[in-house]
């Protein structure tokens, strides 16, 4: 454990281990031999380039797509998540960069989509309560629960994305560009709750394009290029490191330092 | 004491009060939220128009014929409000409704099995095409447009085979069958028991609603509003119920398709299947993201769809004591398509009530029992059917734009 790439603080149990997930839509191979780990309470964030596979890696990882080859394994246990409720059921809860709200639907039916209480007979009342307290906890600024979402702006469509992935209580949340849309105290308030989150002892996947925001939060900082791994890094490491990594200038003393790390990461990564 | 949970933040108004609740209707209306307004009023131009042509339009029997006659097809457009829910059409439904009609006379009549049985049958039989509908869409991408354009034809053509050479069977006078399609009326006293039911509903529902709701440190509305909405509604009931009653009363048929109605309506907004429809028909894929089993709903809605058609065309066969190749032909299909859309029932998908399928039913079947009034020909019914229908879809394309630029979905 002398490894410059551990995370400064002890880890949690290993929730989630990916071990060469492959991914191809026709000809395109949008993954290729992806290995990723992810412990109890941190925070790892995912860079890269547009087309780097992030996003396509957030969604076999929620069950919407299907890896081509590779091995998942949640909590020591190989998995296959056939469908995002399998996902789901499993603890794994995503909030998607497109969010994935339906916008002909008010709040509480957004963030109890699928999860209704009461089945046969809903319970509105204890689900806007639920809600409420879902989106006080993210300090939210939601004018009314029973407005449809069409009527919110994107700040706010991201904080119900985030309050409706927190409702099951999940082991992972996966979050696809939390702060792409957010103004600068709504950002705040995402990467707060980033951390709140990870205390509570959730493992955290974090996608982002804004190197502030990851090295805020995270606690180790994982780079795809093109499908691949292309190092890991902690969040001390220098700008010009991750741009290097993450924009793959080949023949420089950045990328040179990205493939040592790569290598001497090994297993760990 | 802290504020209420759902009252914490300033920017928003709320209605308070009388005043407060029509104009939050307004404002609703303005930005293109229109509900069941358009047909309200365009039900109240049309009965004007044709009780100035002929008085006798609107006389009691008048109107528990049209109630008769509305069942039959709005039992079917009730299956329509469940496709269009989705965003999907379904067009066989009124080739559907003659295979029901068919199927009734002769399995029920021809070979002499029990009428339930034969009743069920059609069910059944509905709910299975309804599936392969649901399931060439799920499976294979077939645009239920198309799968239900070639049911159309599959469907008529079972119809007709099963007919077979004489093309038309009557069923028995003075079995229970017809006398629910022509004749059996509601006791005077049921009919008003039912009619104060609705009423009392509201007030018990919503006072624990609100209990509930102020325990739970919500806003709840206000025990007067409560009170006035469930006494307008006994009284307009009450008020219908005896108008019906000056004639022969109101029919057993009406009063079973009023119950499906209810029933599909407490189904669409009080039940998790109802909210996973309305959460698929307003974007399929951020549903199947949330775990709902999207092609389940599918399956279901079809299946329910055709299910219904089939027993409206159960019902026709009672209406019409026959089972006849022209059962499901002609205007059928439109007319349960066009009763959902002018009810309120968008095309576009994720919005809609099961009341759309009553309301819409009342203004085609009004047009049509005007016309014949007025000793005019199917031919130009037709064709203001068609006018009424375009105007409806302007109607909910206009609203749907407003909506959109009014920030409602």
């Amino acid at each position: 454990m002398s490894d410059p790439l551990q995370s400064r603080k002890p880890r949690g149990e290993l929730l989630l281990s990916l071990r060469g997930i492959s991914k191809n839509f026709g000809a395109v191979s949008a993954l290729t031999d992806i290995d990723l780990d992810i412990h109890a309470g941190e925070v790892v964030a995912l860079v890269g380039d547009n087309g780097a596979g992030k996003s396509t890696l957030v969604k076999v990882l929620a069950g919407v797509h299907q890896a081509s080859s590779g091995i998942i394994e949640f909590q020591g246990k190989p998995v296959t998540m056939a469908s995002p409720a399998a996902a789901l059921q499993l603890g794994i809860a995503t909030v998607f960069q497109d969010l994935a709200l339906c916008e002909n639907l008010d709040v509480v039916a957004n963030i109890f989509l699928g999860q209704e209480l009461n089945p046969l007979r809903l319970d509105e009342v204890a689900m806007e309560v639920r809600a409420w307290t879902l989106l006080n906890e993210l300090a939210a600024r939601i004018p009314s629960v029973r407005e449809p979402i069409a009527s919110l702006s994107g700040g706010q469509r991201q904080t119900v994305a985030i309050a409706r992935s927190l409702l099951l209580n999940p082991k992972i949340i996966m979050l696809d560009e939390p702060t792409a849309a957010l103004g600068v105290a709504q950002t705040a308030e995402v990467l707060n709750l980033v951390e709140r989150v990870r205390d509570k002892g959730l493992g955290v996947i974090m996608i982002s394009h804004n190197m502030e925001d990851v090295r805020a939060v995270a606690d180790r900082i994982v780079v795809l290029r093109l499908g691949r791994n292309n190092g890991v890094f902690t969040p001390d490491a220098s700008n010009q490191e991750l741009v290097g990594a993450i924009t793959g200038a080949t023949d420089n003393a950045v990328s040179r330092r990205a493939d040592r790390l790569r290598e001497a990461a090994g297993e760990q990564i | 004491m802290s504020p209420q949970l759902d009252r914490a933040d300033a920017r928003v108004t709320h209605a308070a009060g009388f005043s407060g609740t029509v104009k939050a209707f307004m404002d609703r209306v303005k930005s293109g939220d229109l509900g069941s307004l358009p047909v309200v009023v365009g039900l109240a131009i049309i009965w004007t128009v044709f009780t100035a042509l002929n008085p006798i339009f609107l006389s009691p029997n008048n109107l528990v014929n049209l109630l008769f006659d509305c069942s039959t097809t709005g039992v079917i457009a009730l299956g329509i409000v469940c496709v269009l829910m989705l965003g999907e059409i379904d067009l066989s439904v009124g080739s559907m409704s003659g295979v029901g009609s068919a199927l009734v006379g002769v399995v029920w009549v021809n070979q002499g099995i029990p009428l339930p049985v034969a009743i069920g049958t059609a069910i059944a039989l509905g709910a299975l095409i309804g599936a392969i509908y649901a399931t060439l869409r799920n499976r294979l991408g077939m645009p239920s447009f198309v799968s239900t354009l070639s049911g159309l034809l599959a469907l008529l053509g079972l119809q007709l085979y099963m007919l077979g050479s004489t093309g038309s069977i009557n069923l028995p006078y003075g079995s229970k069958m017809v006398e629910f399609g022509q004749l059996m009326i509601l006791p005077a006293w049921l009919s008003y028991s039912l009619a104060v039911i609705p009423g009392i509903v509201m007030l018990v529902v919503g006072r624990s609603t609100n209990a509930r709701r102020r325990a739970a440190n919500l806003s709840a509305g206000s025990a007067s509003g409560l009170v006035l909405k469930a006494v307008a509604t006994t009284v307009v009931l009450l008020g219908i119920v005896f108008y019906l009653t000056l004639g022969r009363g109101v029919p057993w048929m009406f009063a079973l398709f009023v119950a499906l109605v209810l029933l599909m309506n407490y189904a669409l907004t009080r039940t998790q299947w109802g909210r996973s429809m309305k959460a698929v028909g307003g974007n399929a894929e951020a549903a199947r993201r949330a775990g709902i089993n999207v092609r389940a709903i599918y399956i279901s809605a079809f299946a329910l769809c055709s299910s219904l058609a089939a027993l409206g065309g159960v019902l026709s066969a009672a209406r019409l004591a026959s089972s006849s190749q022209q059962a499901g032909t002609g205007d059928v299909n439109l007319n349960a398509i066009a009763a959902a859309v002018i009810g309120g029932t968008s095309l576009f998908g994720g919005r809609g009530t099961a009341f759309s399928a009553l309301l819409g039913i009342i203004v085609i079947q009004s047009i049509a029992n005007g016309l014949t009034l007025l000793n005019l020909s199917s031919s130009l019914r037709y064709m203001i059917t068609g006018a009424v229908l375009a105007i409806a879809v302007i109607v909910d394309s206009l609203a749907r734009q407003s909506r959109a630029s009014h920030g409602r979905a």
